[in-house]
């Protein structure tokens, strides 16, 4: 059976650039298909190849560089922009909403390489009412009626 | 190992199972499989007919067929979990109720399986991120070190005896 072919995203959090990233790929394989886009590359071909060159690319900078794997190829028309019509491409809301988290997940990388252990921290309260309420009569006095 | 992620699309989660040397179980897999496949049986997404039926492995037959057909999509993954990462409260998780309703049903069929699982919460913040990384790391580590696959021994050749 042949080897399958598979798609993995490599999204770059913080200040690397996939200009810089996408040349440090070209160089480890010639059997892998290398797109660049705004977050990062989409590298296509046999499954081997591709974890070869991720792990290239992880090694220039493992904090910032992130991988997942992505079920449709690159520029499939179920959901490549292109023929869309514009707009954003399915999924790319949850790759922002988590690519702005990336450089925090980051930083956590770091500790477990000095080998930190995790702490409990204290859970967030909602704020009390009276609290809420003098907020109000401080903010917009009026508006409180006789009922409240 | 084998680990269960849940959202199970999630950058974060499979990027950090992979790094720290298990297997994360993402739908994407699943969904590779229906979407390159050569046939076109269910266009765009070839869910046919039939998941639904491979649904009721989870679901009775009253639950609406949005549920059931996500669940066979779910099902290969969930059989094959050897240990779970569960993290609730994520953004991107709000949809329809068959979305809803089939994540209450993956949480519950996994939690339910008996195998070790980890519960989150999204982070919010740089601490909480922080930590977050760190807890995956620790229950990771509990898991144990994966086995490297086995490759088979590549035997000697036996030496010729060259007569002259």
């Amino acid at each position: 059976m042949a080897e399958e072919t598979i798609t993995k995203m490599v999204v770059i959090s913080d200040t690397e650039l996939p200009s810089d990233v996408v040349i440090s790929a070209y160089k480890v394989s010639s059997d892998v298909t290398i797109k660049e886009t705004c977050y990062g590359l989409m590298l296509t071909g046999k499954r081997a190849e591709v974890d070869r060159v991720v792990d290239a690319v992880r090694k220039l900078s493992p904090t910032k560089v992130f991988v997942k794997e992505r079920g449709f190829p690159p520029g499939d028309e179920r959901r490549c922009r292109a023929n869309r019509g514009g707009g954003p491409r399915p999924g790319f809301h949850q790759l922002k909403n988590e690519l702005d988290l990336l450089p925090d997940i980051g930083k956590g990388l770091v500790l477990v390489e000095r080998g930190s252990k995790p702490v409990s921290l204290p859970e967030e309260k909602g704020l009390p009412v009276d609290a809420f309420k003098r907020v109000i009569d401080e903010e917009a006095p009026n508006r409180r009626t006789s009922r409240s | 190992m084998k680990i269960f992620i849940f959202p199970a699309n999630s950058l974060i989660l499979s990027d950090l199972v992979e790094r720290f040397g298990h297997q994360p179980l993402v739908i994407m897999k699943e969904i590779r499989k229906r979407v390159t496949d050569p046939g076109l049986d269910s266009p765009p997404l070839n869910m046919t007919p039939d998941e639904a039926k491979k649904g009721l492995k989870y679901a009775a037959i009253e639950i609406p067929s949005g549920v059931r057909g996500r669940m066979s999509l779910m099902d290969p993954l969930v059989e094959q979990a050897e240990a779970a990462i569960i993290v609730e409260d994520a953004d991107y998780m709000f949809g329809c109720m068959g979305c809803a309703r089939t994540n209450e049903l993956v949480k519950y069929v996994v939690r339910s399986k008996g195998i070790p699982i980890l519960e989150l919460k999204y982070p919010k913040n740089e601490n909480e991120a922080k930590n977050f990384v760190l807890f995956v790391k620790e229950f990771l580590d509990k898991l144990g070190v994966p086995e490297p696959e086995k490759k088979p021994e590549l035997m000697p050749e036996p030496k010729q005896e060259v007569k002259r």
